[in-house]
């Protein structure tokens, strides 16, 4: 397996894009090279099983370049479990993102295009091993997301659209510094941004600890660390359908990706340093992301504040630093990507038809409109942890991994974090009862049609996702697993 | 003999079009586009031979010297030249002087390839002068616009205060080392009171010359009143040619006494990019935004010359050479929708992506870069530009030189966004000139590519 189709096919693709004649022909490239690329990650995932199951361990299919030599920049790339799993809800969010977009018909090539470029950045984020070009593909992500939510978006979109741009910009120059820091930090000036490299040097234990700080908090800002997380609900919120798909499915996941990868596996002595921050902050996101839920009256409000919620599962995995909620960190990024891409696209289907996302004005959808209906029945259950789908998985690995570390306050805090899934139980299903149940609230509505082609395909490649992960968990953990081990041996934590 | 043809090869070309150009304006046998065309021809042939072979004899008992990265950063200043010649037809061929426009461009040309391959403070002087004060007539060939004489006035006012204080600094230098030639000047460098005195007038000369703040007073309105090809060439060549000789001065002769110029740096370099910053923010006019653009990124300039080592001067050259692709596109752009429809201000851009699709993602390109958005060059050079300034170790300043890249993206989006934006403005559909076309394309496939191949980089950084 050559990793470098995995950057290739999107690459391709965004030329295809760019330069089919019509602009309606732009989507069709789009999703030949959305599906190309699926199909690539699957064929990843297959080679990975079988290397890893003939004993390989450690960065497979590793792929070496020289870049800006001067500098210390090469292109390496390389996966491990982690790495997978990302690359492959990657794919299925792109594809379903392509999909749900099928009717955008204003400057097409370009909304196509930028979508195309938010995924290559997303996969050469998950698949380099050279700090310098994961940040390069860090940096390609952010701009389609600003004009996604500026050119495309709804509602006060410039507002958030820059208020994304310079928050996430502000976060990269934290991580930038934190990089260059460990570059020059190398023992006898033998500077590397090679990860592998650097996972071998002795850092001094106070210098790890600045560094990780700097990287932590800029990766923290992408993926909703509280108080950083104030961009998620107006970017969210003002985004087109796929583009709201993709900054929950994947770029909030860049941020957990990169804090587990940058941050925890390179600075293990910072991560032990800052784990108990990182559990009260989590906590608090955790908690006051369910309760401001509770409060909101938009679907799209909801799915949002809901993200903050449950990214602070991520964050909370990470930071009790044991295997299992390591393990369950990932998980969650995996189950969180598809389940909320789901929602967004069902709230996307259901803004198109019913041109209202408030949820007072709705009632009774499931008569007009009973796939959409089951959809959101689906989302909802996962994100509220109900055994059988993804989120169940996802959450019981960071409870059980977060209880494992055996103190009163390690107990204490995952107790509380368990308590927001009753939070969590009365948002989702509140807001499915009022939007889909009961009687029709609104004569009009009555005469909605149910999703086209389409949107059922979206729909199902994600739900596909959260039902082999909530089904048969075993080939996720088993992929995952040892890397997460990996990274929480190295923190050498009780 | 054979030396000195060869070694100031770049310098005889240019004098040769110069010359060329002033034999055809006194038989007044060539119709204006057809000058132009053999002007644009004969500095792109010069520019190609320009990267050919090198001589590094010193001339003129060490007035002269040609480095490798010296005659590079030369070829870089024609390439520049010719992006302009490029460019700006629309603006060139209407215009009554044209002939007087090249002959005055290309004397200054003929200064900075001097200036660049200077070895003495006195060549420098000569030569800096030969750069500055053709511009500042060339700045007043908009001969019906008032603000154009004002920027004349400025611009002429303005270098010849900063002559002056270079002046004044050099003959401390002279006076505290005994010589004028860099070689002997570094050796008698030791820091005392009057040489850090001495240098600062130096650098103030620079400064000026740069935009940098304090002394970017002048800049904006000069940029305003200028005729488009006139500020770009002021923007690009003659701001690289600076900083050229600039990173030389402090990695070469000042090197002894980095301790005190890199404190003096640290605040120039903030100070730059705060101001410029700021500044563009609010800017309405196209003209006056990418003034103070240009004044925020000659505080990345200055960021890269701060670690002292061989990277450095790399690092600069590379830089202005993406610059110039990046700022030129943009002005490229600009000088066509003024000189087509006389729109110079922002907001009627809105929505060019609608009637010029192909000039609205030229422009869109060339601020991503200018921004340092990836996968566009500017990242890159950017990002060379702030590994080099944490070499020292600061990580303060460069997290506050750092952080003006997030306040930037918020002024370079504003733009973005209004060309794609609806409903469409004034600018009717604009078929650009073959040769802009040409130009734009070069300036496209520049920093798309130069960035993420690496060749262009390696060669800079081979010759240093």
């Amino acid at each position: 397996m050559n990793l470098t189709a995995i950057l290739a096919i999107p690459t391709l693709t965004l030329l295809a894009v760019l330069l089919v004649p019509r602009a309606r022909q732009a989507r069709w490239a789009a999703l030949a090279g959305a599906v190309a690329q699926l199909a690539a990650s699957l064929w990843l995932l297959v080679h990975f099983r079988e290397a890893r199951s003939s004993g390989d361990s450690g960065f497979l299919f590793q792929w070496q370049h020289a870049w800006y030599a001067d500098w210390n920049i090469q292109f390496h790339l390389g996966v491990d479990g982690i790495s997978v799993a990302m690359i492959l809800l990657t794919a299925l969010v792109v594809v379903a993102g392509v999909l749900v977009s099928w009717e955008e018909e204003r400057m097409s090539k370009t909304f196509f295009g930028l979508l195309t470029l938010l995924g290559l950045g997303a996969y050469g984020f998950f698949c380099s091993l050279d700090l310098f070009a994961m940040f390069f593909f860090l940096e390609v992500a952010v701009v389609p997301k600003f004009l996604l939510i500026a050119l495309w978006g709804s509602g006060r979109k410039e507002y958030s659209a820059n208020k994304l741009a310079i928050m996430l910009m502000g976060a990269s120059v934290a991580i930038l510094m934190g990089i260059i820091a460990l570059m020059y930090s190398a023992p006898g000036g033998q500077w590397s941004f090679d990860m592998l490299h650097i996972a071998g040097w002795e850092i001094p234990a106070d210098t790890q600890t600045t560094i990780f700080a700097l990287i932590f908090i800029g990766f923290g800002v992408f993926t909703a660390l509280f108080p950083f997380h104030t961009w998620v609900p107006d970017g969210h919120s003002s985004a087109p359908t796929a583009g709201s798909m993709f900054l929950a499915g994947i770029s909030m996941k860049l941020g957990g990706y990169g804090c587990l990868r940058a941050a925890v596996w390179l600075l293990p002595k910072g991560a032990v340093a800052y784990g108990d921050t990182i559990v009260v902050l989590s906590v608090v996101a955790i908690l006051y992301g369910a309760f401001v839920t509770l409060m909101q009256t938009d679907l799209k409000y909801i799915n949002a504040y809901s993200s903050v919620s449950h990214c602070g599962f991520v964050l909370l995995g990470i930071g009790m630093l044991t295997k299992a909620a390591v393990a369950g960190a990932v998980l969650q990024m995996v189950s969180h990507g598809l389940m909320t891409a789901l929602f967004f696209a069902v709230i996307g289907m259901v803004y198109a038809r019913t041109h209202t996302r408030q949820v007072s004005e709705m009632g009774g959808l499931m008569r007009a409109m009973p796939f959409i209906a089951v959809l959101m029945f689906l989302a909802g259950l996962s994100s509220l942890g109900l055994p059988g789908l993804s989120g169940f998985v996802a959450e019981m690995s960071i409870f059980v991994g977060g209880w494992e570390r055996g103190t009163n306050f390690h107990q204490a805090a995952t107790m509380l974090a368990a308590m927001s899934i009753v939070v969590t139980a009365v948002y989702v299903l509140r807001a499915i009862g009022a939007t889909m149940m009961g009687p029709l609230r609104q004569e009009a509505h009555s005469s909605l049609t149910d999703a086209a082609w389409y949107e059922r395909v979206a729909a199902l490649v994600l739900t596909a996702g959260m039902l082999a992960m909530g089904l048969a968990p075993e080939w996720l953990n088993e992929l995952v697993g040892p890397d997460a081990a990996a990274i929480a041996d190295r923190l050498a934590a009780p | 003999m054979k030396e000195m043809l060869l070694g100031m090869k770049t310098e005889w070309m240019v004098m040769a079009i110069l010359l060329a150009v002033l034999l055809f304006r006194l038989g007044r046998g060539l119709a204006q586009s057809t000058l132009l065309s053999l002007v644009q021809l004969l500095l792109l042939l010069s520019t190609a031979l320009s990267l050919t072979g090198d001589s590094t004899t010193p001339l003129f008992g060490g007035m002269y010297l040609n480095g490798p990265l010296a005659a590079f950063q030369k070829s870089v200043l024609l390439f520049a030249a010719w992006m302009i010649s490029l460019l700006f037809s629309d603006w060139q061929r209407e215009s009554s002087h044209l002939s007087e426009y090249l002959i005055l461009l290309l004397s200054s040309l003929l200064g900075m390839c001097f200036m660049v391959s200077s070895g003495n403070l006195l060549m420098l002087y000569l030569s800096l002068e030969l750069a500055t004060i053709p511009m500042a007539a060339a700045a007043n060939l908009d001969l019906g616009r008032k603000r154009s004489s004002e920027g004349a006035m400025k611009l002429i006012l303005s270098s010849a205060f900063s002559s002056g204080v270079l002046l004044f600094g050099i003959s401390w230098v002279y006076g505290t080392t005994g010589s004028l030639d860099f070689g002997v000047i570094a050796k008698g460098i030791d820091g005392s009171p009057l040489q850090t005195l001495a240098f600062m007038f130096l650098f103030a000369a620079f400064a000026f010359k740069m935009s940098a703040v304090p002394f970017h007073l002048w800049t904006a309105d000069v940029y305003q009143g200028s005729p488009m090809p006139v500020t770009a060439y002021l923007s690009v060549v003659s701001k690289g040619s600076m900083a050229f000789v600039l990173v030389n001065l402090l990695h070469g002769m000042f090197r002894s006494m980095s301790g005190a110029w890199y404190h003096l740096l640290m605040v120039v370099v903030l100070a730059t990019l705060v101001v410029g910053n700021l500044f563009a923010l609010r800017q309405q006019d196209i003209k006056r935004f990418l003034a103070f653009s240009s004044i925020a990124q000659v505080g990345f300039i200055l960021l890269g010359m701060t670690g002292v080592r061989p990277l450095g001067p790399s690092a600069v050259t590379y830089f202005v050479l993406i610059y110039i692709l990046s700022n030129l596109a943009a002005f490229g752009v600009a000088a066509l929708v003024s000189a087509r429809t006389g729109i110079e201000d922002i907001p009627s851009y809105k929505g060019l992506a609608k009637s010029n699709p192909f000039l609205a993602w030229m422009m869109a390109l060339s601020l991503f870069s200018l921004a340092g958005i990836p996968p566009t060059a500017g990242f890159f050079a950017k990002m060379f530009l702030i590994v080099e300034g944490a070499w020292q170790g600061d990580y303060w300043f460069v997290v506050a030189a750092a952080i003006n890249i997030a306040v930037s993206l918020y002024y370079y989006m504003r733009i973005v966004r209004l060309l794609f934006s609806e409903p469409e403005k004034s600018i009717p559909t604009l078929v650009p000139a073959p040769s802009e076309r040409l130009g734009l394309l070069v300036c496209a496939v520049g920093m798309v590519l130069a960035g993420l191949l690496s060749w262009i980089y390696d060669h800079i950084s081979t010759l240093n």
